[in-house]
């Protein structure tokens, strides 16, 4: 059963989103829509014709191919519980990593494809917060391997038990680090905020500007499983390894709608910072993780 | 007749060739004594790589005394690779000197530099005797001196090259020094001297040795703060001529570091931490300053000092992997070093030739008039496009498959040793994430702002695609970046030869299987990735068969009349990354402040400079100056004089010699009394 985590994180991405907007509503104090109307929006996306710049060449017709496979390929590499995921080998976070960089490699020269001046703006900001963002997901992955001795994501999920309290110290740090980097890679909100309508102050958002008809709905529907992605990842930290999947597959449920609602009350709470501001932001990540890192030595033993 | 001898009159009949007859047949008979001295040593070379060492000991007279020509797999592996990009080049190269055919003096000159450069290079890798070993290596420096400055007729190239001679000659200077201390306590010229030399004296001693040679070898490789050249000759130099070095010849200095290596004998886990942090520095700081570059070729010069730095980083984890015995660190870092090197000299020649092709369609090299190239030159954007991706590290492509490597060497690390090696290793992973990070940030910028958009600048000439027989050779280099990122396991086993020369008596049986293993995953999944790519267009056809597709503007948030110099630059691509680096930056910036309601036109530039540059070289030169202004009242420019301080110099020779005599006469006489 190596594609039930695949199965389960694509199920949630039809959700994912509505239950965040749910969230917003709620707490704006309206009725909201259903948490399947941004589902039906892509669908409704996949099946509009296009509008394709006249500046662009064929980097902005295949970009949005590229991005979107290489999310899959993602997913596909993590595991659910201790049941591997599609492909699974030593240092499969690393793939994971590098192969999101692909999809990111893609959008950006997508976006500086249309010759626009706001499209160049996101492109930039896009290429320089996951720059700083990725330090901190290196380091959270090289303290488990320090951790378990293991460095590959199913052996590493497989082994992490919830023992002393320290452990779950390293658990919730884990959780919040992993929340920030969804939040980032997402362009969501203290980071970047996907409402706003003024193209100077947004940054994924802008880079699609000229994207339309199905390419829009695959880069749309990219976002939800990208949460989803991160999502499972946040929810194997608290998947007890040999558990039976009656028990694992509600708890994975019930940490993406915890995930979902939690993104959901932080945008409604919290404003965008000012961009300037964002790159400190992001590297206050890499020191929260330095944390955990120290945290791990503490527990293996090898200071003190 | 020996194969030796064979390559070295084949040469030699190729250089009078060239010399003698038309200048149109130079590139040609260059590409072909190039062909067979690469056949020849190839043979050669992958026999050593597939576990057959050559071996031959040729007399090199009472000079030289017995020069022993030995092919190992190390030499083997490095040999293929250097092969490889040298013909690349010269394919390149004949077609790239077309332009200046009948326009300059000097094209038969610089393809017999072209020659004996290749023919000077096989040398290095296979001679084992010292003096004869510094023989070739001046005459490689003096032949890339010679490509460097074909257009001598440019201030800035003329200085660039002789910038390159002199710290080429520093370089030489600390490698004479290492390896005349041993053979004056040996009295042998034999490599294996330095191994038998620095087993019998004191650790320290040998430690010092090799960092003499650590930093001879590191000047020609250019790690930071050696690398002042590389910036400055890249650029200058024809596009085949900078492939070639930034591809194969920096290597040079990265295969005499692994040559010391084996031969010193010395405490592998202090010199590996030494290696890793050196190379640290070089790979950040290298990709820190090519992101605010404007020159195309030097931001390429500066991504080498980075890439050396990778490979240091798999080096230096080799070492620390034999300093603690571990085959699997130890196996993985030099496994990834070695096979960087040749990544990096596949797409960074590629990247050099595309830079040569742009700049030959519009005769710039400034990316910020750059624009819109992907229209004109459909090949050569996709050429650079993939070498860009490799480079930065990306799969399914080669760069990846190397870092690939190191970093499960670094991840495998992190929970064995001290929290010494634990704290080291996951800076360097933090480092190698940071530069993998930058050069995204560098080659996207790169590529979009090149390619991509609206053009510019208008071109008073009409830009067209370069001609296939140009665009050949990158397209041979793609075939192989591809084989490396597709099938990674098929290159692990050539690399189990020339890693067992490092790896010793240590059991790599174990980590070879895991490293098989780990790379067949990686490529299904990296053809998976591609046949996902290739379904989703499918579907992408199939469902949008009827519906409308509309060519239209950019959206210009409501503005009806935009131009291209409205688009995003180069410059402002990374305003904000240059604002956060800053500290580390040195931006000489010239900019007039706006006055008035309406100001008249202001003009602002930006010059990036490097920081180690203007500690480490400037400075002391400064002092140099100052010192030898005191002298100058010597350079009088009268040649009279000059014969007088010849003749003074002999004098004071002399003088010294006999007072040496006279010296030890008195010393014996004191001993006798």
């Amino acid at each position: 059963m190596r594609g039930l985590g695949l199965i389960l994180i694509v199920m949630t991405s039809f959700f994912f989103t509505g239950i965040v907007f749910r969230t917003k509503s709620l707490f704006a104090g309206r009725k909201g829509r259903g948490i399947f109307q941004p589902m039906k929006d892509i669908w409704r996306l996949f099946q509009k014709g296009s509008v394709y710049s006249q500046t662009s060449s064929f980097i902005f017709r295949i970009a949005p191919n590229i991005y979107f496979a290489s999310i899959v390929i993602a997913i596909m590499l993590i595991p659910f519980g201790d049941q591997k995921g599609v492909f699974s080998f030593n240092c499969d976070f690393v793939f994971f990593a590098y192969i999101l960089a692909v999809g990111k490699f893609l959008n950006i020269i997508g976006a500086l494809d249309t010759g626009s001046s706001f499209e160049g703006m996101g492109a930039s900001r896009e290429a320089l917060y996951s720059l700083l963002a990725e330090p901190a997901f290196f380091i959270l992955m090289g303290s488990f391997a320090l951790l378990t001795g293991y460095t590959s994501f199913a052996d590493i999920f497989a082994s992490i038990h919830f023992g002393s309290s320290i452990s779950y110290a390293i658990g919730v740090l884990a959780s919040f680090v992993l929340v920030i980097i969804a939040m980032i890679e997402n362009s969501r909100m203290p980071v970047d905020d996907p409402k706003t309508h003024l193209e100077l102050t947004m940054i994924h958002e802008v880079m699609i500007l000229d994207n339309s008809g199905f390419d829009l709905g695959l880069i749309f529907y990219a976002t939800n499983l990208k949460f989803a992605m991160y999502g499972a990842i946040i929810a194997n930290l608290f998947l007890t390894p040999g558990k039976e999947w009656y028990y694992s597959v509600p708890i994975f449920i019930a940490v993406q709608t915890l995930f979902a609602i939690v993104v959901g009350t932080l945008e409604s709470f919290m404003a965008r910072f000012r961009m300037n501001h964002n790159p400190q932001f992001i590297f206050t990540l890499t020191s929260i993780s330095l944390l955990i890192f120290l945290t791990v030595l503490l527990v293996a033993g090898k200071i003190l | 007749m020996s194969l030796v001898i064979c390559i070295l009159c084949i040469t030699a009949f190729f250089v009078l060739l060239v010399g003698f007859l038309k200048e149109m047949w130079s590139a040609n008979f260059a590409l072909v004594a190039v062909l067979i001295n690469a056949g020849i040593s190839s043979y050669m070379a992958f026999n050593a790589v597939t576990g057959q060492s050559y071996q031959e000991i040729i007399s090199g007279g009472s000079i030289f005394g017995d020069i022993p020509i030995r092919i190992d797999a190390l030499s083997g592996w490095f040999i293929l690779m250097m092969n490889f990009t040298v013909l690349t080049g010269i394919l390149y190269g004949r077609r790239y000197m077309k332009l200046y055919e009948n326009k300059s003096g000097a094209i038969q000159l610089h393809f017999i530099g072209f020659i004996i450069n290749h023919f000077s290079m096989i040398g290095i890798f296979c001679v084992q005797n010292s003096l004869a070993f510094l023989y070739v290596w001046e005459v490689m420096a003096l032949s890339s001196f010679i490509l460097i400055i074909f257009e001598y007729k440019k201030p800035e190239t003329l200085k660039a090259g002789i910038n390159y001679l002199i710290q080429s000659h520093i370089c030489i200077l600390f490698i004479t020094v290492g390896l005349i201390w041993v053979s004056s306590r040996t009295n042998s010229y034999d490599f294996n001297a330095i191994g038998q030399y620095s087993a019998s004296v004191s650790p320290a001693l040998s430690s010092l040795l090799f960092l003499i040679f650590f930093i001879g070898f590191a000047i020609k490789a250019g790690f930071v703060p050696f690398h002042t050249w590389l910036p400055y000759a890249h650029p200058v130099a024809p596009s085949h001529v900078s492939g070639v070095m930034s591809g194969v010849m920096i290597k040079l200095g990265i295969f005499g570091i692994l040559r010391m290596l084996l031969l010193v004998n010395q405490n592998y886990l202090s010199i590996g931490y030494f290696i890793l942090i050196v190379s640290l520095i070089s790979g950040v700081y290298g990709v820190i300053l090519a992101i605010v570059q404007h020159d195309l070729k030097k931001l390429l010069a500066y991504h080498s000092i980075e890439n050396i730095g990778i490979i240091g980083m798999g080096i230096g984890l080799g070492a620390i992997g034999i300093g603690i015995q571990n085959p699997y660190l130890a196996f993985a870092g030099f496994a990834g070093a070695l096979l960087h090197t040749l990544n990096h000299s596949l797409f960074k020649s590629l990247l050099f030739y595309g830079a040569g092709t742009i700049y030959q369609a519009i005769h710039t090299l400034n990316i910020d008039s750059m624009g819109g190239l992907i229209k004109k030159m459909p090949q050569t954007a996709i050429l650079f496009l993939i070498a860009a991706m490799a480079i930065s590290g990306l799969p399914p492509f080669n760069g990846f498959v190397s870092e690939f490597l190191i970093y499960q060497g670094f991840f495998e690390g992190i929970h064995l040793g001290s929290i010494l090696l634990t704290t080291v290793l996951i800076i360097s992973i933090v480092a190698l994430v940071l530069i993998g990070g930058l050069a995204l940030l560098c080659f996207t910028k790169a590529f979009g702002i090149i390619f991509l958009g609206q053009e510019r600048k208008e071109f008073d000439h009409e830009v067209h695609e370069a001609e296939t027989s140009k665009l050949l050779p990158g397209y041979l280099v793609v075939l192989f970046i591809l084989i490396i990122g597709l099938f990674p396991q098929m290159f692990v086993k050539l690399l189990i030869n020339p890693v067992r020369l490092f790896t010793g008596s240590l059991d790599v049986a174990s980590p070879i299987l895991m490293m098989t293993d780990s790379l067949q995953s990686i490529s299904l999944v990296a053809w998976s990735f591609l046949l996902a790519i290739a379904g989703i267009a499918v579907i992408k056809l199939f469902v949008s068969q009827n519906r409308q597709t509309v060519v239209s503007p950019t959206w210009g948030c409501g503005y009806v009349a935009p131009n291209s110099r409205m688009q995003y630059t180069a410059s402002s691509y990374v305003r904000t990354y240059r604002k956060l680096i800053g500290p580390l930056l040195l931006m000489n910036k010239r900019e007039v402040a706006i006055e008035g309601v309406f100001s008249s036109p202001i003009h602002s530039e930006t010059h990036p400079y490097d920081k180690v540059e203007a500690t480490f070289i400037d400075v002391p030169l400064k002092f140099l100056y100052a010192i030898l202004a005191r002298v100058r009242f010597l350079q009088t420019g009268n040649v009279r004089h000059y014969i007088l301080y010849g003749v003074l110099f002999i004098f004071i020779i002399v003088t010294f010699s006999l007072l040496n005599v006279a010296w030890v006469y008195l010393v014996d006489l004191l001993k006798q009394i």
